[in-house]
């Protein structure tokens, strides 16, 4: 049951404090949600004042990629929240598998993600693109909207998928054990709020027509 | 709680969440996403972004409880999201004062 005390105490003197580590990275996150936050307020005000246009705009959007990225996100909090328990129970194999996982999961979105947004820029809707500055007010706001909240996502993704990297490789040189895994509870908790953001994301940009 | 020996720390016994749990959660917000896109369909003109950020809500809400152990914690922490939660409430209302009244 106690294996945290259990398993800290022969090393003698090393004091550790999970629940204070733990608070630290949930400060973090909300840090995390005042800047995402302050982009989706900024996207309600245009969207309430080009509701048409918006509702215009979101078509170009491909709901299906959207939906699958969605899935795949999703899962991929799944299978890092299994590895923790995994790692609870000493499996040093399952946890490093499942945190695998969600790095490929976490690949698949972003190759999702480059075609999507590789399309966009092919039919020539991309942030001062000839195309778009002919196009009314409320559309090119939506589109830039739509390139710096998925972009800043993405690039959310990529660093989630550094630190869990990163977290692998701990859990492969017994770094994160069983007695001591708040380094991969902490890695879990950022690449939750990066699913969290699309959560929103997706019906505001995908959903709206 | 697990409160044996050391009364003082109650933390250092981890609540450890089953594969089955999870899995639950998961289909749960699979089937959550399934609705929010079928009803995406649906002309519920105004109701729309109301239902799509309910459902988005009741998907961060078992996100947070569950797979971000929120549940399990310490009560200080679920403290925390209040107060983040609120103060952004805050944001999106004044500023929404501010665009309405202006």
């Amino acid at each position: 049951m106690s294996s945290h005390a259990a398993e800290a105490a022969p090393h003698g003197h090393t004091h550790r404090d999970d629940v204070g580590s733990k608070m630290g990275m949930w400060l973090f996150l909300f840090t995390e949600l005042i800047l995402f936050g302050g982009m989706f307020i900024v996207y309600a005000v245009y969207r309430y004042m080009h509701q048409a246009e918006f509702h215009l705009a979101a078509t170009e959007l491909d709901r299906l990629v959207g939906t699958v990225n969605t899935i795949v996100l999703l899962t991929s909090s799944l299978t890092v929240a299994m590895s923790i328990t995994a790692i609870q129970e000493g499996k040093k194999s399952l946890a490093m598998f499942l945190v695998g996982m969600t790095l490929v999961l976490a690949l698949a979105f972003l190759v999702n993600k480059y075609f999507e947004w590789d399309h966009k820029f092919t039919v020539g809707l991309y942030p001062g693109s000839p195309e778009l500055v002919n196009k009314p007010q409320g559309v090119v706001l939506y589109f830039g909207l739509y390139y710096v909240m998925t972009g800043l996502h993405a690039l959310h993704v990529i660093i989630g998928m550094v630190v869990l990297a990163v977290m692998m490789g701990f859990i492969r040189t017994g770094t994160i054990h069983k007695g001591s895994y708040v380094r991969l509870e902490a890695g879990a908790l950022y690449w939750h709020l990066v699913d969290i953001i699309w959560i929103f994301l997706f019906p505001l940009f995908y959903l709206l027509h | 709680m697990e409160q044996h020996d050391h009364s003082s720390s109650p933390h250092d016994a981890p609540h450890t969440v089953s594969y089955v749990t999870y899995l639950l959660i998961w289909l749960a917000l699979v089937m959550l996403t399934g609705l929010t896109v079928a009803l995406a369909g649906v002309d519920l003109g105004r109701w729309i972004i109301i239902t799509a950020l309910t459902i988005a809500s009741i998907k961060t809400m078992l996100v947070l409880e569950v797979f971000m152990h929120l549940k399990f914690e310490d009560k200080t922490f679920r403290l925390f999201v209040l107060v983040a939660c609120v103060t952004f409430a805050i944001f999106i209302t004044l500023t929404f004062f501010d665009y309405a009244f202006a």
